[in-house]
């Protein structure tokens, strides 16, 4: 990568009481890049993204932000400096309209008052340059279908100008042609020169977007792979720890079985 | 939302006119411009639950077209204007309930409040000779600070606002007995001006004309400069033949309004301060990121923390406005009966105020909801009190009437809310 890298983690530590749920986890993110985050249940993925996104701070271990050592103690830190989440759970308000939930709590105001016009415009141009198609942004988010509502919720971390988005499962509940339409906007990001990490656990997804895939085991690193060069074969294999695991086996069979 | 796979390899077939004009969806409903489009929106929200003043202006009609052909007395200038000045306090305390309904919670409270700060004002101005708008500002305050103390329970040590306030109901209306010791009636003089701002009419015609056209005036103009400026902006505005068609219909309601006041004394300076409260109210809602926050911390509590907003203090001015309200609605009340008495805020007040709010179109679920539904609710708890005193019904039945509405109402709201849902819109 010729570029520096906007987000560097070094030695990221956690424990939670008896268990040490992160030791020693690096992570680098650059402008304009697309990195996964994988792992099995209890790799320590959500960890790593609380973490990152000030919810739950690190115990040890370094957070650089364009090349400058920060601490990130709340929410509000990783916010102010660019970092912005889209948890799994979305967190949009169902009776207010599209509008009314991608400025919600940053309103623009005008005189002290809603400046609905201005808020109006500024969401069609952002849905539009993101090719989000949405059939209002005056209508309540709940008669959106859970595709539309994960990309307005994509959408509202980018009121903000972030230069890093963390996309938790973006495609955990969707359909085929959703999660399409989700990868679509993930790879728009990239264009737009953000930093990415995708938390998923389809492989399908990671493959078809992610530039860089950071394997996670049991709170550690287990091996950065670059996408253009490696298999899913071989990053299964890194997420189960072994290249013979129950995984591996199975497919080696169905292999064998197809020919 | 059922796809029409013939539709969707049309759509495919349009995929690059599409990315021309990304915005638009095949598959989206779009109104047609106009009255008619306007009417056949209508119709689709209506069907699809989102009833909003439907029923309760249904309601209205129907109570008043039964006791005005059970009695023709019901429908006279007299005993509407009276009726106009009379929801006065129970209006004011529901517009307080509203706000606690929009974050989902409810208040058990502000039926004892009201009678505190009546007791708080009664006793600091008459008995204890304080300078009246002194007394009045400090029963007020007194109200807000009886709802911050609740809020704080509430939303900071986590205790149901359900169980918060109805431990309030008690305490406040001992607080009361306390205040009024043992006397415990203090009679407000007429010229008070509890009393005064309560049966003040201005008799002059000009008055009520006047304020009705000021209103429907405002309107208009907020519109109309609203719709320009959004043509400005591109973005979709109201047309100007649905703007017309609105304020037509608030100058009928605001003009015949006046002719009836009119007919008997004129305009009652009561009814003027609770259409103003309304007012500002509806704007705090509606165009201040005091009201978004309400709202958001009433549709997803968690999604209104993550996106920055502070929910325990929503919460605690939110309970803190409902106090302050309860104490307008008290004064009123007050200044209704000439008195402060042990029985202040007492009776079906509690029941009648909650109703009022959830018979306006307020929903019981949180987030959805408009300060106008205490408007509307209170007319209709009202009519139905003023009809029912006509004509000599006894307070048993009246109970139990009223009873009766308050489950109607959220009934209708449970419904609409199903129905909602069914159709994507909750």
């Amino acid at each position: 990568m010729p570029q520096e890298p906007v987000l560097t983690l070094r030695g990221i530590s956690k424990r939670f009481g008896a268990v040490q749920a992160l030791s020693g986890f690096d992570l680098e993110v650059h402008p304009g890049e697309v990195v996964a985050l994988v792992g099995d249940n209890g790799a320590g993925k959500s960890t790593a993204v609380k973490a990152i996104a000030g919810v739950n701070p690190p115990d040890e271990g370094v957070i650089e932000w364009q090349g400058r050592t920060v601490a990130i103690g709340r929410p509000h830190d990783a916010q102010n400096l660019g970092i912005a989440t889209v948890y799994q759970d979305l967190a949009l308000c169902d009776n207010l309209d599209v509008v009314g939930n991608l400025f919600l709590g940053r309103e623009l105001r005008r005189f002290g008052v809603l400046d609905e016009v201005r808020m109006d415009q500024r969401s069609r141009e952002l849905l539009d340059t993101l090719s989000i198609r949405i059939p209002s942004v005056r209508i309540p988010v709940a008669s959106l279908s859970g595709g539309q509502r994960q990309t307005v919720a994509i959408a509202r971390s980018l009121i903000g100008d972030p230069k890093v988005v963390i996309l938790d499962e973006p495609t955990a509940a969707l359909g085929v042609e959703q999660t399409a339409e989700v990868l679509d906007l993930v790879e728009r990001l990239r264009d737009r020169g953000l930093g990415t990490i995708l938390v998923s656990h389809n492989m399908v997804d990671v493959m078809a977007v992610a530039d860089r895939i950071a394997v996670m085991r049991l709170g550690r690193n287990n091996g950065f792979f670059d996408r253009r060069s490696t298999t899913t074969e071989e990053i299964i294999s890194a997420i189960t720890g072994a290249s013979d695991s129950a995984v591996t086996r199975r497919q080696a069979r169905k292999r064998e079985e197809e020919r | 939302m059922t796809r029409d796979p013939a539709r969707d390899a049309d759509d495919a077939a349009q995929e690059p006119a599409r990315d021309a004009m990304p915005a638009v969806d095949a598959r989206l409903l779009v109104r047609d411009e106009g009255i008619r489009g306007y009417v056949g929106e209508f119709w689709r929200k209506t069907r699809s639950g989102e009833l909003g003043s439907l029923p309760v202006v249904i309601a209205v009609i129907i109570i008043w077209t039964v006791f005005g052909s059970l009695n023709s007395t019901f429908l006279s200038a007299q005993n509407l204007s009276d009726l106009s000045q009379q929801i006065v306090g129970t209006g004011m305390i529901a517009v307080g309930i509203v706000f606690v309904l929009l974050l989902g919670e409810i208040d058990l409270s502000v039926g004892s409040v009201s009678g505190l700060c009546a007791a708080i004002f009664a006793v600091l101005n008459v008995l204890n000779g304080m300078n009246e708008w002194l007394a009045l500002l400090v029963a007020v305050l007194g109200g807000a600070a009886v709802g911050l103390i609740q809020g704080f329970f509430f939303a900071k040590v986590g205790v149901p606002a359900f169980v918060v306030t109805l431990a309030g109901n008690l305490a406040w209306n001992g607080l009361m007995l306390q205040i009024l010791g043992s006397s415990g009636t203090v009679n407000i003089p007429a010229d008070s001006i509890v009393a005064e701002i309560y049966s003040t009419i201005y008799h002059s015609p000009a008055a009520a004309y006047v304020a009705a056209a000021v209103g429907v005036g405002l309107f208009l103009v907020a519109s109309l400069l609203d719709a320009a400026r959004r043509r400005a902006a591109r973005v979709p505005s109201r047309p100007v033949a649905e703007i017309v068609l609105r304020t037509v219909v608030i100058a009928a309601i605001a003009f015949v309004t006046a002719y009836i006041l009119n007919q008997y004394q004129g305009l009652p300076l009561a009814l003027l301060i609770f259409l103003i409260v309304l007012v500002v109210l509806d704007f705090v809602l509606r165009r201040t990121t005091y009201g978004r926050k309400v709202f958001a911390v009433g549709g997803n509590s968690e999604g209104a923390r993550r996106a920055g907003i502070s929910v325990p203090v929503v919460r605690m001015t939110v309970f803190s406005i409902a106090g302050a309200m309860a104490a307008v609605g008290g004064l009123f009340l007050a200044g209704q009966i000439q008195s402060a008495s042990q029985t202040s805020g007492g009776g079906n007040l509690l029941m009648n105020v909650i109703a009022a709010a959830v018979i306006g179109g307020t929903s019981l679920f949180g987030g959805r909801g408009s300060v106008w539904s205490a408007l509307l609710g209170a007319l209709v708890i009202g009519s139905i009190q003023s009809g029912m005193n006509i004509m000599g019904v006894s307070n048993a039945v009246q109970f139990m009437i009223t009873g009766s509405v308050l489950l109607a109402a959220v009934v209708v709201d449970s419904l609409s809310r199903r129905s909602q849902k069914a159709a994507g819109r909750a």
